[in-house]
């Protein structure tokens, strides 16, 4: 067995220079290689999200992909789709801290009128078995086709008209929480699009 | 001690889950399902392998003084790479795993074989002891984490094998606190096995 090298400073200051150069070394190789990976598997994910909340579109939503402000400091991701240069829908990104256990994030498709196509959840942390419930059907259909003229968006407990998934109805009220938040960013483009139409109409 | 028995005493005599009781963080965190269990064993084993061998090599260059931070800083680059190649190529894994392969770095398991045996025997030996402690990590997560798939919601692999809809099983198993009931179940029933040999 080789003789153990002596634990003079210079030793000690020598091989964790060496060791933690090549670490550094290879990791950036590393990063390079994958990094094109990690940003297409990232883009890829967002893309089904909003393939599955919206109808069929032809336009890429990602490169259209603007900010709107939601409240001070934060904002959401707007993604609107086309289908041959007419719009047929906006998938918003939404969020809310409301839940159970750190942040819900879901993906809002609404059609040009206000009514929500489909909603799906990009990420939660809620209990599993209870609040992770809904990503199930049962849940989530209830929001297919929602107008917010005619239904109410909470739940029943709250007087709304929501039917709250069984023992869960903080990520269930989170849920509806992080709708609203993406309705209230609708409602914004929606009063551009209208100042917009006026001013055309004058024009 | 020959080759062969390097690897499988990782596996059997000193399976670091059911008798070293090593990596409890992982064991417990992970293992919902059986597929998380075993892609978590998986990674684990890719460090420890790896680690094992660099940790050898370089074991007489490195002052005893500084050994520790130098092990480490060894590990934790294999780790931000398991991490890397995983969110690249695996990213549904990833959305699983992702916030506990960085917890990999501080897995007792790792860094008690690199200081135990990899800092002791030459490279081949290093290999083949990463190798058996990594299979028998990795089969620990596995049987862990379909016991508690099984009992907590009904199915293996993903497998729906109870042929029930929405089957109604003991959601308590895939909770924490069943990650420390079926692990002491396991741990005793493995004794138990042991003892009777």
């Amino acid at each position: 067995m080789a003789k153990q090298a002596a634990s003079s400073l210079r030793n000690m200051i020598l091989s964790l220079f060496i060791i933690t150069t090549i670490s550094g070394a290879s990791l950036s190789y590393i990063y390079k290689i994958t990094a094109k990976g990690i940003e297409q598997s990232r883009q890829q994910k967002k893309i089904e999200a909003i393939t599955q909340v919206l109808p069929p579109f032809t336009n890429n939503p990602l490169k259209e992909m603007y900010k709107m402000p939601l409240f001070e400091n934060d904002s959401l991701e707007v993604y609107p789709a086309r289908k041959n240069d007419t719009l047929i829908g906006i998938a918003i990104a939404s969020k809310t801290n409301s839940g159970f256990a750190g942040e819900i994030k879901i993906m809002v498709g609404f059609l040009p009128s206000g009514v929500i196509y489909k909603t799906k959840v990009i990420e939660h942390h809620e209990t599993p078995g209870l609040g992770d419930k809904m990503e199930q059907p049962e849940f989530y259909k209830q929001f297919e086709q929602f107008n917010f003229h005619e239904k109410i968006n909470t739940v029943k407990k709250n007087g709304g008209d929501i039917d709250a998934i069984t023992a869960a109805t903080i990520s269930s009220r989170a849920y509806c929480n992080a709708l609203q938040n993406a309705y209230s960013i609708f409602q914004k483009i929606n009063q551009q699009w209208s100042a917009d139409s006026q001013t055309g109409a004058t024009k | 001690m020959t080759n062969v028995s390097l690897i499988t005493k990782g596996i059997i005599k000193e399976n670091p889950v059911f008798v070293l009781l090593l990596g409890m963080c992982p064991t417990l965190a992970v293992t919902g399902s059986g597929i998380n269990g075993f892609a978590m064993g998986a990674a684990t084993m890719f460090v420890l392998i790896l680690s094992n061998i660099v940790i050898s090599g370089i074991k007489s260059t490195i002052p005893s003084k500084v050994r520790i931070p130098a092990y480490i800083v060894v590990i934790a680059t294999f780790v931000t790479i398991v991490q890397l190649l995983m969110e690249a190529y695996t990213p549904s894994l990833h959305k699983q795993l992702g916030l506990f392969i960085p917890l990999i770095v501080v897995n007792c398991l790792i860094l008690g074989r690199a200081e135990a045996f990899a800092s002791k025997n030459n490279m081949f030996h290093s290999f083949l002891d990463g190798l058996g402690m990594g299979l028998g990590f990795t089969f620990g997560l596995t049987i862990l984490g379909l016991v508690r798939e099984l009992l907590g919601a009904g199915t293996l692999f993903g497998i729906n094998i109870t042929g029930m809809q929405h089957p109604k099983m003991m959601l308590v198993f895939i909770l924490p606190p069943g990650a420390f009931i079926v692990l002491a179940y396991l741990v005793s029933l493995n004794r138990m096995v042991q003892k009777n040999k």
